[in-house]
């Protein structure tokens, strides 16, 4: 009988239950939208923000101090301590290697041009390594994305290079030119700017900057781009003074401080450190942008669990008069208010499912069209949306049946609730 | 009311009546409103007011302007005033000098000498034990420390053949060129070498457009040097700053849209409630025509009355914000309040229509009924 009540309200009503489903579905779909989108943001800002570049550099252990004004390395390139370049692969067998979004080894040498001393800077462009196995490609374009070339990037194999845009402007060099640096004549496949230092440089392939060093294999500095977790005061524990579990949670957080650690630790004779410039102000800005989405996503859910209880509210307000029948005919508070969760419960369960697919679209759109990459949906966020509806629509409906209970049938039969 | 068209004075009589009579309804009716007033409040305000506060944030990566003397020269000693002016308030500027000094075993070390005052609200990101505060107090770089002052005793310093005297202050860390330094006040540094600075850091703030306009002013203000655009942190920033942007702005949009839908099903459903009175008002004589101006009217006055008071609320929610996101006040945005007002009306004047019409067809002997 219960079963048949709650199928011919269904089948009889098909107008107010599909407002209220409408509205279910509606603001479940807003909810898992943002939802979706507020749990992912963080992983997509943090994407973002390696535009800024690298966040650690690795410099040798034992180096001496670095002479550096305004970019420019007034250190003899004899002085001084060197990394070994075929350690660097090994970057990418570290515990956090996903999170390495790329890294760029370094090694700037003074060369004459023309009568006039300049300096020549060895990187990696976009180098194809393997390590395990495993390719993958790493250089100045992953690390240093406001680099911007007019013609072609060189090959790393090649010995061609790139003139800095000031530099190439004193020689009047294009693109295509040849350049003769150190007795060997090179081809210029592009002009770089930077709107830094390099652009009064060359930027050659590391090879071609060892060679000129004599130095095979010699890198100064390596520059590593990383997706790290904002530090807290437990990133700022010493791993040395940390004890077994807890030392693993510290060595398993990526913290910027935990990669530098693990950088030390694959390659060998290094000292690597945050650059705090980058490092430090990713973590506030992070921050600020999780909270707007977090108080975003609270009005989100405010809005749609609104939404739903105003709708709950007047599909059951207009039916008094069948309450009354009801009551009259003997029925109890306990058996109407039965039929009525009954019946808000299979809403939730149909606008939650359609709600929650609705939802995911959305944010996959929202994902695709503002971060070009779309928004990954946790299964586990199905039945927390599903809870959440649930609860809503129950809590929306909750004060209406009250009311509709407590009608006096004789008023409600008459119509005049 | 005497004096008055009797025709008006009954109609107003009306709408005070309707409000006070049936008040539960109409109650639950304007919350209705006033929420999705301030809901909407709210979220224009936050998406206006994001970019402004994010961008303060953003000044937080330092200078995103350089100004650098061409050839290892000085920069004219007016530049800094200049520059300064050309700001006009909108950020910072900070004067740096270099030398090449030794130390007292003959090791070469970079000194700067720069306005600690400045550098400390420009450069957030340096870490440093103790800022110095007297003359000839210096911050020294973490890996200077071992060269330079490794038991953290005062120092001598030599720029040819010109000692200077110094007691490290505190330790600077920053994991850059910043480290291998030694920095002290720009007045010490001066009397020392008598090398006047080389390099004006610049933290301006203002959109990218803004930012163009003051490079080209800089370079026209201080033509021997040259102007450079940290294209690192401008870029990093613009392209951070829009995505945030668009985001948050299609969370806004759906949660506006959520707003209003959600109050147009409840206005429907009051309206609607209420069809035994609108049949009860054309039983005596009234003519569709006042019936739909009543609703209209009654209508009105809840959106604009809800619209305002949600305004308000809403207004508040965007200043908590503000405060517990950002911690700085947020300017409350008035300009907001005709859009609110507009969309709380245009929506409760949409609620009420829909459902007169389709009452408009319906004798009024069938409502009257029940049926």
């Amino acid at each position: 009988m219960f079963v048949r009540l709650v199928y011919e309200s269904f089948r009889r009503q098909r107008r107010p239950k599909l407002l209220a489903g409408v509205a279910i579905t509606l603001g479940v779909g807003v909810a898992t939208a943002m939802i979706a989108v507020a749990t992912d943001i963080g992983d997509k800002i943090s994407r973002e923000l390696r535009t800024y570049g690298a966040n650690i550099l690795v410099t040798p252990q034992d180096d001496t101090l670095d002479l550096q004004i305004g970019g420019v390395d007034l250190k003899p390139p004899s002085d001084g301590a060197y990394l070994n370049e075929a350690d660097l692969p090994k970057i990418k067998g570290m515990f956090w290697r996903n999170n390495i979004v790329g890294f760029s080894p370094m090694l700037a040498v003074p060369v004459t041009l023309s009568g006039s001393d300049g300096t020549l800077l060895g990187t990696y462009f976009s180098r194809r390594l393997i390590f395990d196995n495993h390719e993958f490609t790493t250089g100045v374009r992953n690390t240093h994305p406001w680099w911007k070339v007019q013609g072609a990037w060189p090959d790393d194999e090649s010995p061609d290079v790139l003139l800095g845009a000031r530099l190439a402007g004193k020689l009047g060099r294009k693109v295509g030119d040849q350049i003769e640096i150190v007795g060997q004549t090179h081809r210029v496949s592009g002009i770089l700017s930077t709107g830094g230092i390099e652009d009064d440089e060359i930027v050659a392939p590391l090879a071609v900057a060892q060679w000129i060093l004599g130095k095979p294999g010699a890198v100064r500095r390596v520059y590593v781009s990383a997706v790290t977790k904002p530090e807290d005061a437990f990133a700022l524990r010493d791993p040395k003074t940390l004890s077994g579990a807890v030392y693993e949670r510290w060595y398993c957080s990526p913290y910027p401080q935990s990669i530098a650690f693990q950088l030390q630790e694959a390659i060998p004779h290094s000292h690597a450190e945050q650059i705090r410039q980058v490092a430090q102000n990713e973590g506030t800005v992070l921050s600020r942008i999780k909270g707007v989405m977090l108080l975003l996503t609270l009005a989100a859910l405010l809005a749609s669990a609104l939404a739903v209880s105003a709708a709950m509210a007047t599909t059951i307000f207009e039916r008094r008069s069948e309450v009354g029948l009801m009551k009259a005919l003997g029925a109890g508070h306990a058996a109407v208010a039965s039929l009525f969760f009954a019946e808000s419960a299979l809403l939730a369960l149909g606008g939650g499912i359609l709600g929650f697919a609705g939802g995911s679209l959305l944010a996959r759109q929202v994902g695709r069209s503002i971060f070009g990459s779309t928004i990954a949906i946790e299964p586990v966020l199905f039945p927390v949306i599903l809870a959440i509806a649930m609860v809503v629509t129950f809590a929306g409906s909750a004060l209406a049946i009250r009311r509709a209970v407590q009608f006096d049938p004789v008023y409600a039969l008459r119509g005049e609730g | 009311m005497r004096g008055r068209n009797p025709r008006t004075s009954m109609f107003l009589r009306m709408l005070m009546r309707a409000a006070v009579l049936r008040r539960g309804r109409a109650a639950s009716a304007l919350i209705a409103v006033v929420v999705a007033a301030a809901v909407t409040t709210a979220m224009l305000n936050l998406s206006a007011d994001v970019q402004t506060k994010l961008r303060k944030e953003f000044r937080n990566y330092g200078a995103n302007i350089v100004v650098v003397a061409k050839d290892g020269q000085s920069l004219p000693s007016d530049a800094l005033d200049k520059v300064r002016s050309v700001l006009a308030g909108h950020g910072l500027a900070v004067p740096f000098a270099y030398v090449v000094a030794r130390t007292a075993n003959g090791q070469p070390v970079v000194v700067s000498g720069t306005d600690f005052d400045e550098v400390r609200k420009l450069n957030r990101w340096w870490s440093v034990s103790a800022w110095p505060s007297k003359a000839q107090d210096a911050l020294v770089g973490t890996r200077a420390v071992a060269a330079v002052a490794p038991q953290g005793r005062p120092f001598d310093l030599s720029f040819r053949e010109r000692t200077i005297h110094l007691s490290p202050t505190g330790t600077l860390r920053t994991g850059a060129a910043e480290d291998s330094r030694v920095y002290v006040s720009l007045s010490d540094f001066q009397a020392w070498t008598d090398i006047k600075p080389s390099t004006i850091e610049i933290g301006a703030t203002g959109s990218s457009s803004d930012l163009a306009a003051m490079v080209q002013k800089l370079a026209e203000v201080v033509p021997s040097a040259e102007v450079r655009p940290v294209r690192q942190i401008m870029e990093g920033e613009a392209r951070v700053l829009g995505k945030t942007r668009a985001t948050v702005t299609a969370a806004a949009a759906l949660i506006i849209a959520t707003a209003a839908l959600c109050l147009l099903a409840t206005l429907l459903g009051w309206v609607f409630d209420r069809r035994r009175d609108f049949a009860i008002m054309k039983a005596l004589g009234a003519s569709g025509r006042f019936i739909g101006g009543f609703v209209a009217a009654e209508a009105a006055a809840l959106g604009a009355v809800g619209a305002v008071a949600g305004f308000g609320i809403g207004i508040a929610i965007a200043v908590w914000i503000g405060r517990v996101n950002f911690h700085t006040p947020v300017a409350p945005r008035f300009d907001v309040l005709p859009m609110v007002l507009a969309g709380g009306i245009a929506v409760a004047l949409l609620a009420s229509v829909i459902p007169i019409f389709m009452l408009q067809r319906v004798e009024p002997a069938m409502i009257l009924k029940g049926e």
